[in-house]
């Protein structure tokens, strides 16, 4: 863990010295290392991290959609990102203020990027520009909402008894003549 | 000549309920843009699956086909979609474990370790020795369990009839191991937070020693059905070919990855539950193709062997269950003699722990690749956020393109061989 220690030290020092003012924020828990940045400079910053000789991130493992709903800025993504050659993992975060306004799209980096970020838009709601091939994913094309949202409610069927048989019967969503 | 291809969840159910919807080439360029550029009017669209006994579940592929030659593909996921992770922002850190179970359903323990991993860090506590050690001869019993249900259909696909056979009458013995600690075959819950539910039955031991004797010989017997069987090697070699660059760019993870060359093993390179204590190797192939990643597995399953015998070797006695009155429920016998025991039990079962607010990932390797759990607390006895990061969703993306230009046959020999879960895709 030791070794992580300084790893965490050259990454860091690295990225301040590439992109000055860019590292918002620097969080440490468990021995994890995440630098909080704004999410117009997430792709500068990946690419950074992608292709510096000596830190070569190539392996893009998860893109994370967090909502902190009674916070501000409301969402939360995080970029988990691993060097093999280093054996190091850094994770990005950007706080996304609008969900239509969401950080470059990194599928000019690591090409497994489309398909994690489709994912996110599909539950979470959270746009990437340059990235034209969201689509709806898990939930029918038709979809209205995205239900990892604090405010897209579990869902649950009201229960039938006889005195309420009707008044229910006329909001179920089924068929009709 | 263009094929309308019905689309399963249409639309208005009012307008095509009756009648299927037809698609032109451009709607479905549009609706399916990812991968599926349609090159020309004269090929074929196709729709295989969802119930399809080679998609291992309800994978649905669109395929363009020109002739018999895949020109382009789109995999249509989300049919089993449960949303696991919103449920377990749900309920409380320890009724949540059960959802982790039914992610991957050939491999629940390896869920079950990644989630408590993840918990665990967030609390900051520990599993004692003892715990750690049965964690690790069941995952690694897992990962046999899944890769014998992976060669088993994976030879079906390929024509390989009898393996399977073979294959499922050695799980049984496994699911009758996992029976033995847990009470059940396959959604387990074995795990806790802090340890395992209870300690392992003294029948275990003998039981785990019989399956260490007896399958070396029958993994021999599989590889004398495949190994030098020439339709096998016909169907397998130079078959979905994925080179280093490319399997890492495109995020695979396991022995997908491995099969490519690359030796990266979650288990090797960030150590967890004391896998840093045993000895095994790491089987890579650089070729890349269906067959070096059938080689892989092949190899895999000698080394969880030597893990799980070197484990069971040195299991250490002891507690099985973490000395964290705030997070482990005290002990029935405690309960009659200590106001304070009474009081953890009733705290722990009708409100729960509550875990910090702060967030932390915890990767494992699963049979299938690096499964990662994301873990938000919010200070509360519910998680804030899980999400996890499953190899099979991952593993998926890179199917269009290493596909294409393949036969429709040796595309089901790929998908058998990047070895997909499609409850863990959907989730």
């Amino acid at each position: 863990m030791e070794d992580w220690a300084k790893k965490h030290g050259l990454v860091l020092d690295k990225v301040e010295a590439a992109f000055p003012d860019a590292v918002l924020e620097v969080v440490d828990f468990r021995g994890e290392r995440t630098l909080v940045v704004e999410p117009a400079n997430v792709r500068e910053i990946c690419q950074f991290l992608h292709d510096d000789a000596e830190l070569r991130y190539n392996l893009l493992e998860d893109i994370v959609a967090d909502d902190l709903l009674p916070d501000f800025p409301r969402f939360a993504l995080s970029y988990h990102i691993y060097s093999i050659p280093n054996n190091h993992r850094i994770r990005v975060r950007a706080l996304v203020e609008d969900p239509d306004e969401g950080p470059e799209t990194l599928a000019s980096i690591w090409r497994i990027a489309t398909w994690l970020e489709m994912e996110v838009w599909d539950l979470m709601g959270i746009r990437f520009k340059g990235n034209d091939k969201l689509r709806r994913l898990f939930m029918p094309e038709d979809w209205q909402g995205f239900p990892l949202r604090k405010d897209y409610p579990l869902g649950y069927e009201e229960v039938q008894f006889s005195f309420n048989w009707k008044a229910i019967d006329e909001k179920k969503p089924y068929a009709r003549d | 000549m263009s094929f309308g291809v019905a689309s399963p969840r249409s639309g208005s159910a009012k307008a095509g309920a009756d009648t299927m919807e037809e698609l032109t080439v451009e709607e479905l360029r549009a609706k399916y843009g990812t991968g599926l550029d349609v090159e020309s009017d004269e090929n074929m669209l196709l729709s295989m699956g969802p119930q399809h006994p080679s998609t291992h579940g309800v994978l649905r592929l669109l395929l363009e086909l020109d002739g018999e030659t895949v020109v382009n593909l789109a995999p249509d996921i989300g049919f089993l979609h449960t949303g696991i992770e919103k449920n377990m922002e749900a309920k409380t850190y320890t009724k949540a474990l059960v959802m982790t179970d039914r992610t991957d359903y050939l491999a629940p323990l390896s869920n079950n370790l990644v989630y408590l991993l993840a918990l665990e860090k967030l609390l900051g506590i520990e599993a004692p020795p003892r715990a750690q050690a049965i964690r690790v001869i069941l995952t690694e019993l897992t990962r046999l369990n899944s890769h014998l249900v992976w060669l088993g259909t994976h030879a079906l696909d390929l024509a390989a009839m009898s393996v399977f056979l073979y294959c499922f009458r050695e799980r049984e013995y496994l699911l009758d191991v996992f029976e033995m600690c847990s009470g059940q075959r396959m959604m387990t819950s074995y795990f806790r937070p802090g340890g395992v539910w209870r300690d392992v039955p003294p029948e275990f031991e003998p039981a785990v020693r019989q399956f260490l004797e007896f399958f070396p010989a029958r993994i021999e017997d599989y590889e004398a059905l495949l190994r030098d069987n020439p339709i096998w090697l016909e169907r397998t070699k130079d078959v979905g070919v994925i080179s280093a660059d490319d399997a890492v760019d495109w995020g695979l993870t396991g022995p997908a990855l491995r099969g490519s060359g690359v030796a990266l093993d979650i288990r090797k390179v960030m150590p967890y539950s004391g896998y840093d204590q045993y000895e095994f190797d790491v089987p890579t192939r650089t070729e890349g193709d269906v067959y070096a990643r059938y080689a892989c597995r092949m190899d895999e399953m000698r080394e969880s062997l030597r893990i799980v015998r070197q484990a069971l070797d040195k299991l250490p006695e002891g507690p099985v269950l973490a000395d964290d009155r705030k997070v482990v429920p005290p002990p029935r016998a405690e309960l009659g003699r200590s106001m304070e025991a009474v009081i953890h039990h009733f705290k722990l079962w009708t409100e729960g722990f509550s875990a910090p607010e702060a967030y932390v990932y915890q990767a494992i390797e699963s049979p299938r690749g690096e499964v990662g759990c994301y873990l938000r607390g919010n200070g509360g006895p519910k998680p804030g956020r899980v999400h996890f990061r499953t190899p099979s969703y991952v593993n998926l993306a890179c199917l269009p393109f290493v596909a294409r230009g393949s036969f429709v046959a040796d595309l089901v020999a790929i998908i058998g061989s990047i070895d997909i879960v499609l409850g863990e895709i959907d989730r």
